[in-house]
């Protein structure tokens, strides 16, 4: 399946990517999460940073399931207000 | 009236109350928050914010923030304007206005919509400091024990 996946903040610098899209076949946020920190650094030590995640742009945690087309997003803890 | 707007430009509290009031007499009380660029954090002193977010989300975080406060409380109106792009100290950067019948209402629901947009709306702060550097603010743990006081 595809999905978008989208990266902001401090984390989308850290990465220099802001956007994505993955063929992928993980079932959760954190099966993705693996697949990610698979790819070595500075992916790796990024994720080990607290990060958020959110599923077609609704908080999610990290059990929650992705299908098919799916917009994930992940980020640093939200500072606005 | 339900208002959430995410926008650069700056907003005027005044006309916006009055728009809001404008012809009803069922109001008894309104509560505004607004929220200002600070000159200084964490010691530094701060030449310029500028404050990300993530479209299409930040829009229906606010709204399900504003549904849920309207919920639990009584009330007649809810605006929420959160400014994003550049910003100066002293700048205006988020309002939150709630109007209701009762005083208890306004008050609570205003407090909680802040505690709420603090810790679920996707925006993130980046900091110019005035020796050039730049830095993203740190989420607080504070933030996180004020938003958690209204978990039922």
């Amino acid at each position: 399946m595809t999905i978008r996946i989208f990266y902001f903040a401090a984390l989308a610098e850290q990465l220099d990517c802001r956007s994505e899209e993955l063929e992928t076949g993980a079932t959760s946020a954190s099966e993705l999460i693996g697949i990610l920190r698979a790819r070595g650094e500075p992916w790796r030590s990024a994720f080990d940073s607290r990060i958020q995640v959110a599923i077609n742009q609704h908080l999610a945690g990290p059990a929650d399931s992705l299908g098919d087309g799916d917009e994930v997003a992940f980020f640093p803890p939200v500072t606005g207000g | 009236m339900r208002l959430i707007r995410v926008q650069q430009e700056d907003f005027d509290a005044g006309s916006l109350l009055a728009e809001l009031r404008a012809g009803r007499s069922d109001i008894g009380a309104s509560v505004m928050f607004i929220g200002y660029v600070r000159d200084l954090n964490l010691d530094d002193h701060i030449q310029a914010l500028r404050l990300e977010h993530y479209p299409g989300m930040t829009e229906k975080a606010l709204e399900e923030i504003v549904n849920e406060a309207i919920s639990r409380w009584d009330l007649t109106d809810v605006a929420v304007i959160h400014r994003v792009g550049e910003l100066r100290p002293s700048d205006q950067i988020v309002l939150v206005a709630v109007t209701s019948a009762h005083r208890g209402d306004a008050f609570a629901a205003c407090e909680f919509i802040m505690d709420y947009l603090k810790t679920r709306a996707p925006f993130w702060k980046k900091e110019r400091l005035k020796d050039g550097s730049s830095r993203w603010v740190e989420a607080r743990s504070s933030d996180d024990e004020a938003a958690e006081r209204w978990k039922e």
